[in-house]
């Protein structure tokens, strides 16, 4: 039997602890500041493709903005690559981790900038189309959820194996939509509960 | 080479919903998760070298310059897969109110005093045994909104990566025989009383450190067993 330990919610207080540098102002004067070990900002010097900007609002059951959220996310390079021993391949852009963590700020908005991931294999070999893994932590939450966030200017979402099994209408929840006007600037917008609710997986 | 993660010792966390901690009521998911496969996206993992991290952040009583006040204490265990193999280089982040059960977030302002020698977060990576150590001092219980007379007890956040993203764990660390224990919503969310002990440190003589500290032993298991060659083709 697995001797596992069990997850405990974030609570409203973890950012000076996870995000000091976040974007909610838990710390007017900055004095308890120290360096971030996770940045909203992925972007490295070495880091090839195309930079993007997400950013979005997380909603609560009544629709009302998450304020106290810690949104996390995990996504391989321009090329298709993730940056993690496990996965048993040449970092082709060394600096780059994939990895950043944003809070919600007193509007419920987080933000990322990054850069467009390459397409990942899936199951059977089968490419997946761009997406980032997204993980949501907050206080009223037991544990995370994960969901994933697809491109709306990529052709291959209409083959992604992954996006195939969610049901038609609710596939919109897991598109990230392209800002007109704006250079490569996406909204991914987070509903945790309600009619409209984000697909999260059970993974 | 990835891992397979058993998705069963998951019924050991606590549900979405938990009405019993009201903010749970309009923050979980009403519909089923999604059932799809594990690929590279989830089997992989952000690792976080000791470039991470710096010097003291490990030890939450030098980050000022004075010593923080209440019981010094140390709190140190394994990281551990679900075989109970060390997970090494392991990023193990920690937060936590002061001796008084104050947090130095702005949104906290009940009426214990702030310690100006006390932040409350500390950071490390374990070693290749899967081993970590902080030094901190006590945190005190603290009320909160949730019901009439509603105390935490006394308890450490702590924030753990794995082997992927999978395996990531955000939990609490209590205190062996806090009195209140029975009526915290959110150390009950978890039904299981063998899986609630498992986030109940254990006091340890052994490592209390003479005219110093009293240690703590707190062990985190986090999701991922055997490790299998994994294919791109082979899910
Ligand atoms: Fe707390």
């Amino acid at each position: 039997m697995s001797e596992i330990t069990p997850s405990q919610t974030v609570g409203p207080f973890f950012a000076y602890g996870l995000t000091p540098k976040g974007r909610c102002d838990w710390d007017p004067n900055g004095s308890y500041s120290w360096k971030n070990t996770v940045e909203s900002n992925l972007v490295t010097p070495d880091a090839s493709g195309t930079r993007i900007h997400i950013e979005g609002t997380v909603f609560d059951g009544d629709g009302k903005p998450i304020n106290d959220c810690m949104i996390e996310i995990w996504q391989a390079d321009s090329q298709g690559r993730y940056a993690s021993p496990g996965a048993n391949r040449a970092l082709p852009n060394t600096k780059f981790k994939g990895f950043g963590r944003s809070a919600t700020d007193k509007a419920g908005v987080y933000a990322f900038d990054t850069i467009k991931p390459g397409s990942v294999a899936g199951p059977g070999g089968k490419p997946q189309a761009p997406h980032i893994v997204v993980c949501i932590f907050s206080r009223g939450m037991l544990r995370q959820v994960y969901t994933r966030l697809y491109f709306d200017d990529e052709p291959g979402n209409a083959s992604d194996p992954i996006l195939n099994m969610v049901p038609a209408d609710r596939r919109g929840t897991l598109i990230a939509h392209k800002q007109p006007g704006a250079d490569n600037q996406y909204r991914f917008d987070i509903r945790v509960q309600g009619g409209d609710e984000t697909v999260f997986f059970d993974i | 080479m990835s891992l397979i993660y058993p998705k069963k010792s998951l019924e050991a966390y606590p549900k979405h919903l938990s009405p019993g901690y009201k903010s749970t009521v309009k923050r979980s998911p009403s519909k089923p998760l999604m059932i799809v496969p594990h690929t590279l996206s989830e089997l992989t993992g952000p690792v976080y070298g000791h470039d991470a991290v710096q010097e003291n952040d490990n030890d939450l009583t030098k980050q000022h310059k004075g010593e923080p006040l209440g019981e010094r204490i140390v709190v140190h265990g394994h990281v551990l897969d679900e075989d109970k193999r060390p997970v090494p280089n392991a990023l193990v982040e920690l937060w936590q109110a002061n001796a008084c059960g104050r947090y130095v977030h702005n949104v906290d302002q009940h009426p214990a005093p702030l310690d100006p020698n006390f932040t409350g977060a500390g950071r490390t990576v374990t070693d290749a045994k899967g081993y970590y150590k902080f030094i901190t001092v006590k945190p005190g219980a603290y009320p909160w909104g949730n019901h009439h007379n509603a105390w935490r007890p006394n308890h450490i956040h702590f924030s753990v990566f794995g082997h992927s993203f999978l395996s990531r764990l955000v939990t609490q660390m209590y205190f062996p025989g806090d009195y209140l224990f029975p009526y915290d919503p959110i150390f009950n969310s978890v039904l299981d009383e063998k899986a609630r002990a498992r986030m109940i440190s254990t006091f340890d003589l052994e490592n209390t450190v003479p005219d110093w500290a009293l240690a703590f032993r707190f062990d985190i298991v986090l999701r991922g067993r055997e490790a299998t060659p994994l294919d791109n083709d082979e899910h």
